[in-house]
């Protein structure tokens, strides 16, 4: 947070601010400063606030025509599509919106990898991040739910029963989450009740993340600690601002061109057909943000270890801070980390799209391999390499390549005192 | 403070952890409705059991029906399927059971359409054993439900029924 004294200008700004500092805290969202190198992959806190805002929005208002019925739900949807007035154009921004919002999500946790913004000190940045990306795939998933299609409920089913994997009281706690003995009429309106619930949960984790972003400060691409402010900063605004909007503009032309051109293309024809507790769909999918995380829980050939290996793949990101035992935060300087780390996005990727096809034969294999590679990469590749990689010199601030004149940040002044400070 | 007096548990000490159980006990009285209105409520348990009349089934068919909300087969079985679940030795299954346990009048197969992985319908006369396949994670079962092969855990599950009359089920 900044240390300097702010006093407002106007008399009443200052009797308001000795008694609620709100002003304080606007001018330090202001002033903030920001290393004056980042780049694009920076913008994707602002884009998902964005995202977060437009969902909580165009979710109070379908909220106003949907009906949380079983009877109901299906057509209260339609009905949406077809009568209310734009309630299309919602809806879809809603359902795309969803889909812009992990998009974004990714490219924000992508980069945190590559720059090590997980690392000391920025740790528990890190861990409310992946508190807000679990509720997040929560909130998706309950909220696939409501239009009470066939991939709506038999998507729900699949999910529930991942509960009743847990030995002994597994049983019990499928039924408490149904409140009944199947996804029936009492699921749907829980799941339309935390549906509602839980973006203001991660309204609040955000509002915590963010505010431990600003304890001490952005991380950067080279990822080198900068003293705040300094000729290495630039304020927040109008800099960051500008920059973060300019990237909107250019999400949004992504995201209009899903609404407007295709908007289902990202969904499943099956969900147009309405729920039948009597039919499954020839082929169950979650969504496609879901698909790795799907592929790693069919790759286990055992129940209860299949639901364990899936979420032990999103605990392993919680502790990553302490996995990663490298002191350089930033890929650019770890030459060796560097192909790994694209090995493990060419995992993902591959991951994902085995999750999409029917888990047999080649496919199958290729997930197995796959979901090996990715707790690899975590439990062994990175505890390892951080001991044996030998990493190339760290610029003495960010402007020091600048000033030395060379392009390339490797080719900046080897620094060993900095070096031992690390 | 002394080292004795850290020790030994005084009036004060006694006061507290007995005030502090008692808090726990009223906040756990307190919060036990809010978790159990999520259990099933009397109306879901209300629909507890179902008749279903048989009569028009001819043998090889298998017919579908709804029992607390989930899928129920009732599959007249014909001599060879009959035959080819009581000859499977034991020690092949993943979760051994005998056919004669499972169907008692080895005619009729009653049981929950529900594989017992992730929930899914299973597919009838499908499958490496001609009989149910679930269409999800690729569960394969025999003719008289029992997991073969794939990530189902155990058999379909075979509900609490009684023939009512030569031609009437009652399931639950």
């Amino acid at each position: 947070m900044s240390d300097h004294e702010y006093t407002p200008k106007s008399k009443v700004g200052k009797w308001f601010n000795d008694r609620l500092p709100l002003l304080t805290l606007a001018n330090h969202l202001t002033d903030y400063p920001t290393p004056k190198n980042l780049n694009y992959w920076w913008t994707f806190g602002g884009i998902l606030t964005f995202c977060l805002i437009t969902q909580i929005i165009t979710g109070i208002i379908l909220g106003m025509h949907y009906v949380a019925h079983a009877d109901l739900a299906f057509q209260s949807v339609e009905h949406i599509m077809r009568d209310v007035n734009y309630g299309w154009l919602i809806r879809y921004v809603h359902a795309n919106g969803a889909s812009m919002f992990f998009l974004a999500v990714y490219i924000h946790i992508f980069r945190s990898l590559y720059y090590g913004s997980y690392k000391s000190p920025r740790e528990v940045i890190w861990i409310i991040g992946m508190l807000i990306y679990f509720l997040m795939m929560a909130t998706a998933f309950m909220g696939y739910v409501l239009p009470w299609g066939q991939m709506s409920f038999w998507g729900a089913t699949v999910i529930t029963n991942l509960f009743s994997a847990i030995p002994l009281v597994g049983d019990s706690i499928t039924t408490w989450l149904w409140g009944g003995y199947s996804v029936d009429n009492p699921t749907l309106t829980r799941f339309f009740s935390l549906h509602y619930l839980f973006p203001f949960l991660i309204l609040g984790l955000v509002i915590l993340h963010i505010w431990a972003l600003h304890v001490p400060g952005n991380n950067n691409p080279i990822g080198i600690d900068i003293k705040k402010p300094s000729k290495d900063t630039v304020p927040f605004h109008p800099y960051i601002v500008i920059k973060d909007l300019f990237a909107l503009l250019i999400f949004l032309i992504i995201f209009a061109f899903f609404v407007f051109f295709s908007p289902n293309i990202l969904g499943h024809a099956d969900n147009y057909i309405e729920a039948n507790p009597l039919v499954t769909p020839a082929h169950i999918v979650p969504e496609w943000y879901l698909l790795p995380f799907y592929a790693i829980l069919r790759s286990v050939p055992d129940k209860l270890l299949g639901v364990i290996a899936m979420f032990a793949a999103i605990f392993v990101l919680v502790i990553l801070p302490w996995l990663d035992t490298s002191k350089v935060r930033s890929t650019v300087f770890r030459p060796i980390y560097k192909q790994f780390y694209w090995f493990l996005v060419a995992d993902v990727l591959i991951l994902g799209y085995v999750g999409a096809m029917p888990a047999e034969g080649l496919y199958l294999l290729i997930a197995r391999v796959a979901t090996a590679y990715y707790f690899a990469h975590f439990l062994i590749i990175l505890p390892f390499l951080g001991m044996k990689e030998k990493t190339t010199p760290l610029p003495l601030s960010i402007t020091e390549p600048v000033l030395g004149g060379s392009a390339d940040m490797a080719m900046a002044k080897n620094n060993n005192d900095y070096k031992e400070k690390l | 403070m002394s080292e004795s007096d850290k020790k030994k548990p005084n009036r004060r000490d006694f006061i507290l952890t007995a005030t502090t159980a008692a808090g726990a006990v009223g906040v756990g009285a307190a919060v036990w409705p809010l978790v159990d209105q999520m259990n099933p409520d009397a109306s879901v348990k209300a629909l507890a059991s179902t008749e279903v009349d048989v009569s028009s089934v001819q043998p090889g068919q298998s017919i579908t029906v709804i029992w607390r909300g989930k899928p129920v087969f009732i599959k007249r079985r014909t001599q060879d399927e009959i035959d080819s679940a009581r000859a499977v030795d034991l020690s092949e299954l993943k979760h051994p059971e005998k056919d004669e346990d499972r169907a008692k009048d080895p005619e009729w197969l009653v049981m929950l359409g529900v594989c017992t992985h992730l929930g899914c319908v299973p597919l009838t006369d499908k499958g490496d054993y001609n009989a149910w396949f679930c269409p999800c994670h690729g569960s394969h079962y025999d003719t008289s439900g029992r997991i073969r092969k794939g990530p189902a855990p155990t058999n379909m599950e075979i509900p609490k029924y009684e023939f009512v009359n030569s031609n009437t089920i009652k399931i639950g």
